[in-house]
């Protein structure tokens, strides 16, 4: 059931390239070049590739605040993506946006979204269009544990399954919203077990294994392409980084919790899979395949850079179509 | 020319933008029957009473290429679903740097006259009109209505058209063939030359009766309807007050940040018009109290014509009162 090797590749290319712009947008942002706020999903990349790699470019997904992993994993431009970060006309929102609004809509990216659970009945209404247009599109909803709790995800999953909306809710249950653990909130610890209510599938995946995901999100998306409707998708997962990349960000996790996440790391894993099964990716290759992204990066942040900041007035612009 | 309700000049609006757009659908509770009988269950989307998550899709199915038009029914339940409207809906287009439509129409009841009591009987339409991205209307005719909710539909943008309660079962002329009221521009519905009566909705109807009460005293109203609040038809209301001098607003919201607010501004800080101004502004709106049920209570609570005329007087009196 593994994808190809080729695919596999891919994967890891996506996960680095996740990791890699993360580590330089939060560079830059300490540095005064960013502005605004920055959520990082380092430590959850498996789950944003994992899913994204079950999906076909005119499928839809809606993203959080912390958004980065789903641009990229939907196969957003990194120039675009850096010079948004940048503020500067050349970015996707031409520097309205910034980290948290980031969108594509022609690769299907509708958003990154600054408000909890508000992009889950967004993207359940892309499910909608896509059941009436009726070619096999699927909508694909991406939210944390915290989302879990509020309205519009129970509302969202009880008119999907009612109607039988090609939607995937995919959980990333990295176990804190913002400073507080799901364990203080979470009536049970596992989101995937309230599909039972929907009458949905409820599935519970290892979010830093991406073949795991890839696997979970492949059979989801077959169930929804086959108008049997929505599955809820739990990845437990872990951010590594604060809540934002603000200095003077509180951080209430305790330190073994973080270190004990890392040693779980989606990316070394998927190497070591790699190189088992196909006995391929050697040290050199993957050094090779990391300067690669790094190099890609660097090009982004440098046309970020060269790219000016809108004019004043742009502001007054794009307030209505 | 036939005449029909304000209501049914609503619904004619829905179905006949239904007919011409395959890509328009109807999500609301309870669905109209006639509209589920002609266009089925598929276009015509019966939610759950959950507005949170339907204003969210509507918003989705919007950036998908679909043309949505959702009832909340009444304004009050529109607050259930205010993230959608206010974080989502109003900035989507603009904060993604306008590169997907989202042509949604969103309509509600607004305004008293039923002894609904407080959360059913409020006018909180001013306060959609604090939210730069959504364009805000609100028809006082059947005509208007009509024409204004076919342009809403048709616009690429979100559009609320707001119902005024008092006013469904209102008759009026309204055409058999296809016309649009085009967004943001106002409409004199009685000309005048003392004073200037800039009236919404219900209002604009006692603004009218005030009006011919007036002019058997020999004072001439001009009676202005904005019918979009947002974009507000600046021009056409400085013009009114630039040729009468004088100027009495009457809108069924409370006087604090409102419409009635809104547009004593627009007139007072415009040089040209504050130049002609011979009165202070009056504002004739509702007292500043959630609306109370007893008939005796709300009649008390709402502006009126009485109100009005009293306003006018007023505005007319002032350049004496203040010479003596």
């Amino acid at each position: 059931m593994n994808p190809s090797p080729e695919i596999q590749r891919n994967m890891l290319r996506l996960m680095q390239t996740i990791r890699r712009f993360e580590e330089r947008a939060s560079d830059d942002y300490q540095a005064g070049d960013i502005y605004g706020a920055l959520h990082c999903y380092i430590g959850e990349e498996a789950a944003a590739v994992g899913v994204c790699s079950a999906l076909e470019r005119d499928d839809k997904i809606i993203s959080t605040h912390r958004g980065h992993g789903h641009c990229i994993a939907k196969g957003a431009d990194l120039d675009r993506m850096m010079a948004e970060l940048y503020g500067r006309e050349t970015g996707y929102c031409k520097g309205k946006g910034g980290s948290m609004h980031i969108a594509d809509f022609d690769i299907g990216m509708l958003g990154a979204n600054g408000i909890v659970a508000a992009g889950i009945p967004i993207v359940t209404g892309a499910g909608l269009a896509a059941q009436m247009d009726g070619k096999g599109r699927v909508a694909v909803a991406f939210f944390g544990d915290g989302a879990s709790n509020a309205g519009p995800f129970h509302e969202s999953l009880n008119i999907a399954a009612a109607w039988k909306l090609p939607v995937i809710y995919v959980c990333e249950n990295n176990h804190w919203a913002a400073q507080t653990p799901s364990s203080a909130t979470l009536a049970l610890p596992d989101v995937a077990s309230r599909a039972t209510a929907y009458g949905i599938p409820g599935v519970l995946v290892d979010g830093n294994d991406v073949l795991a995901v890839h696997e979970a999100a492949s059979k989801a998306v077959a169930r929804a392409r086959a108008g049997e409707g929505p599955t809820l998708l739990e990845c437990k997962t872990y951010r590594w980084r604060k809540h934002t990349e603000r200095k003077q960000q509180l951080d209430r996790r305790p330190i073994e919790e973080v270190e004990s996440w890392k040693q779980r790391d989606p990316i070394p894993r998927l190497i070591a899979h790699i190189r088992s099964q196909q006995g391929q990716l050697s040290e050199a290759e993957w050094e090779e395949m990391d300067r690669e992204i790094l190099a890609r990066i660097e090009r982004a942040v440098a046309y970020a850079k060269a790219s000016p900041f809108p004019r004043p007035e742009e502001a007054l612009e794009d307030l209505f179509a | 020319m036939r005449t029909i309700s304000y209501a049914r000049a609503g619904a004619e609006a829905v179905a006949e933008e239904m007919r011409r757009d395959p890509k328009t659908f109807h999500m609301s509770t309870d669905a109209p029957q006639d509209l589920l009988k002609e266009f089925g269950e598929g276009r015509v989307r019966e939610v759950p009473i959950a507005e949170a998550s339907f204003t969210g899709m509507a918003i989705g199915a919007a950036g998908s290429g679909y043309r949505p038009i959702v009832n909340w029914a009444q304004v009050t339940f529109s607050f259930v679903a205010m993230d959608q409207i206010a974080n989502q809906a109003a900035k989507i287009h603009y904060m993604f740097g306008g590169q997907a439509k989202f042509p949604i129409t969103f309509r509600a009841w607004i305004g008293g006259g039923g002894n609904r009591a407080a959360q059913h009987a409020q006018s909180p339409h001013s306060m959609y009109m604090n939210l730069a991205g959504l364009k805000i209307i609100l028809p006082s005719t059947p005509y208007d209505m009509k024409g204004l909710l076919k342009a809403a539909i048709r616009d690429d943008n979100p559009v609320i058209v707001f119902d005024s309660f008092r006013l469904l079962d209102v008759e009026g002329e309204v055409p058999e063939e296809d016309y649009v009221v085009p967004i943001g521009k106002a409409d004199i519905k009685r000309p005048g030359k003392d004073v200037t009566v800039v009236a919404t909705a219900w209002l604009v109807h006692e603004a009218l009766a005030a009006a011919e009460m007036l002019a058997k005293k020999g004072i001439s109203v001009e009676v202005v309807d904005p019918r979009t609040l947002v974009p507000m038809d600046r021009e056409t209301i400085r013009a009114s007050v630039r040729k009468t001098g004088r100027l009495v607003v009457a809108d069924e919201s409370g006087p604090t940040a409102s419409a009635a607010a809104e547009i004593s501004a627009l007139v007072t800080e415009d040089p040209a018009t504050f130049a002609r101004l011979r009165a202070p502004v009056l504002r004739v709106c509702s007292l500043e109290v959630p609306i109370p049920y007893s008939p005796v209570l709300e009649d008390f609570v709402f502006p009126n014509r009485n109100r009005i005329v009293d306003a006018v007087r007023q505005v007319v009196e002032a350049e004496k009162a203040a010479a003596e």
